[in-house]
């Protein structure tokens, strides 16, 4: 799960992260009120959910609050298209206002779960304000990296190890190592997966401080943390996914005319692969998993077809758990209740088989039978083409 | 012969009064598979499909002689049962829960380190050797006994790819899911060595899919010790980057974990990649024969 910038900052702040004075504002009058409270030079940065902002213009001064308001009224209620949006962009519902500092240097933190090792890792750079995954590929050895034991935690040579490495002053290695320890905690804390702080600025006065900042959950633990669930933006995420997620479906859209519908994640992966390998689009990713209900299928294949963008989908179930009778009763509840002309293949196999053919041979609906993935991928590009014309 | 479970297998089923945990006895026991003991805790005294359960491990353990466990406990409590099960000694533990948070497992895997369990998963769909040992969820009828080993990242692909081999007449030796999380415990170069150093197992097929650098390390772990026949297939050619993909480790990450990558990396120590998953059993039957 992913939060804004000013969501990530607030909830460092409650770990003793220090971060800019700084509210956000969803109206260029709010903005300006924040940026008289703060007075001075503020930044007004627009809040959502993808980086690239500054580069896309999200990100500026204002030396007074009459310039904030403007800048605000600018970015507010409009779209921001980022490297990392995509070319349809985000609305800008909210921006953050922040006091401008005086920056002396800009350096990189980082702390994942490092899969290799079953660990999370903390990792810093004096090569802050850039994209990291750059200096990974270009100067991998100025990235250092701290491994960390879940039974001890983050200590604190590791911690100090990691601010000299940085170059910074004896006198600010202290408040580093409590800086570091605090992100760490507040990872452990809130079951983050990441939590980045790029840059971790060195200011004139050598103070530290996140200048940005962002936290993505781990979604297997959201379940433990209601108080991070609430911070979901619904507005950030595709209606269809949304939609999905309360049916407990793991659907994602993509943007091809072939829609699918598997049981299992890498069956489903390898679908979609097929569907291309056969010269087709795919529409989407839908795992129903291994114990989908009738009404999950038919809500699942619903969903497929809210995309105004598919023209045939494939249904593709090897029945372990899952069983085919049940699939076969819930894409005929669904194509019965849309009364959809979209032709529909359907390869079984596994659990219940027979039963879930018969189903659909006495259905009476046009479904398309095959009896494998390859059969399966080309018939179900065939079709979508055949409407295109 | 066949990897880490077999006819001697005695298995005990953590959650064993559970919906899953519950159904999951009745197939293994009608496979054949020895379930010698359940563990429910509250739930001692009971027997489900005549198993009976205990309240602890280390009790179920100590009165049956149970050698492996099988966990189909939920993801908040799931962690805290691999502890247990390894804490009773159990030399094999096989946990199918999906969902356990990763710093659960981050815990998991720093508890067992230099300790004598070894854990398959979590979030897998388990481990066969056909004809004498089913330990999970697999439907075990698409299964044929015989000489190739098969490890995957995945559940229902792995039965697309078993399905594969055994319409043409190849039988596996074992049958490996390691699991679709970040975290696991066993890995593919931990398989790939037992299957490796297991003369039974004449050819290996091996699945993988987008996130993570598993497959890379394989293809390095290959590359240096095996000289069977080893058949890859990368799932999520067509997955877009930054998104998970249903596993929790199915993810490209900054330009990282990409099947093309991965594909590359296995093709550059000689690996057969099947292009398509239709491909797969076909792909490991002309690699058997010394053609691809």
């Amino acid at each position: 799960m992913k939060i804004h910038e000013y969501q990530a900052k607030q909830t460092l702040a409650k770990f003793g992260v220090a971060i800019p004075r700084g509210e956000v504002a969803s109206s260029p009058e709010e903005a300006r009120a924040i940026a008289e409270r703060l007075g001075g030079t503020v930044v007004v940065k627009a809040q959502i959910h993808a980086g690239g902002r500054g580069k896309a213009g999200g990100v500026k001064l204002a030396r007074d609050p009459e310039e904030a308001e403007r800048i605000a009224g600018e970015l507010l209620g409009k779209k921001l298209v980022t490297i990392q949006t995509g070319p349809e962009g985000r609305v800008v519902k909210r921006v953050l206002i922040e006091e401008g500092l005086e920056v002396a240097r800009e350096l990189y933190l980082g702390l994942v779960i490092d899969r290799a090792s079953a660990r999370p890792v903390f990792m810093a750079s004096s090569e802050g304000g850039v994209e990291i995954e750059v200096v990974a590929a270009e100067h991998p050895e100025r990235i250092l990296k701290e491994f960390i034991d879940p039974a001890f935690g983050l200590e604190p040579f590791q911690a100090r190890k990691l601010a000299f490495g940085l170059g910074l002053d004896a006198k600010q290695v202290n408040e580093a190592v409590r800086f570091f320890s605090s992100l760490y905690r507040a990872l452990i804390a809130t079951d983050a997966s990441l939590v980045e702080i790029n840059p971790f600025v060195v200011t004139r006065d050598g103070r530290l401080l996140a200048l940005d900042a962002k936290m993505n959950f781990d979604d297997n633990a959201l379940y433990r943390h209601p108080e991070i669930r609430e911070l979901r933006d619904l507005d950030e995420e595709d209606p269809l996914e949304v939609k999905a997620s309360n049916y407990s479906l793991n659907y994602i859209r993509l943007d091809g005319n072939v829609g699918c519908m598997v049981n299992g994640a890498g069956l489903a992966m390898a679908t979609m692969d097929i569907i291309q390998y056969a010269g087709g689009r795919p529409a989407n990713f839908l795992d129903v998993g291994g114990g989908a209900s009738e009404e999950q299928v038919r809500h699942g294949f619903e969903i497929i077809l809210s995309d105004a963008h598919v023209r045939a989908v494939l249904i593709n179930i090897f029945g372990g758990i899952m069983r085919c009778d049940i699939v076969a009763s819930g894409v005929v509840g669904a194509v019965r209740s849309l009364g959809t002309q979209i032709p529909v293949v359907v390869r079984l196999k596994g659990t219940n088989v027979e039963l879930g053919q018969r189903i659909l041979r006495e259905s009476g609906l046009n479904f398309t039978v095959a009896h494998d993935m390859k059969d399966a991928a080309e018939k179900v590009v065939a079709l979508a083409q055949e409407l295109n014309h | 012969m066949s990897i880490l479970v077999d006819d001697n297998t005695r298995l005990l089923v953590q959650g064993i009064t559970g919906r899953e945990g519950a159904f999951h006895t009745q197939q293994a026991v009608a496979y054949g598979t020895k379930v010698v003991a359940g563990v429910t805790p509250g739930k001692g005294g009971a027997t489900v499909d005549g198993v009976p359960v205990f309240n602890t491990v280390q009790e179920a353990v100590r009165q049956t002689g149970a050698n492996a466990s099988v966990i189909f406990v939920p993801p908040a409590f799931a962690a805290d049962a691999i502890l247990e099960a390894a804490d009773a000694g159990l030399p094999l533990v096989v946990c199918i829960t999906e969902g356990i948070p990763t710093l659960d497992m981050a815990r998991v895997m720093r508890y067992l380190a230099g300790g004598r369990t070894r854990l398959i998963g979590p979030n897998c769909p388990g481990i066969i050797s056909p004809g004498k040992c089913k330990i999970g969820i697999m439907p075990g009828a698409i299964h044929l006994p015989g000489h190739v080993g098969v490890v995957s990242r995945s559940g229902t692909l792995t039965y697309e790819a078993v399905g594969q081999l055994t319409a043409l007449g190849i039988g596996q030796s074992t049958c490996i899911g390691i699991g679709g999380d970040p975290i696991i415990g066993t890995t593919f170069v931990d398989v790939l060595r037992l299957f490796n150093e297991d003369a039974d197992t004449h050819g290996i097929v091996l699945i993988g899919e987008i996130g993570g650098t598993a497959e890379e390390e394989a293809a390095a772990f290959i590359r240096a010790n095996v000289r069977k026949p080893v058949v890859g297939f990368i799932a999520g050619r067509t997955a877009p980057p930054g998104r998970r993909m249903g596993h929790a480790g199915a993810i490209i990450s900054g330009g990282k974990g990409t099947a093309a990558d991965k594909i590359a990396a296995l093709q550059a120590v000689g690996i057969a990649v099947a292009e398509s998953p239709a491909r797969i059993g076909e792909t490991m039957q002309k690699s058997l024969k010394g053609k691809v």
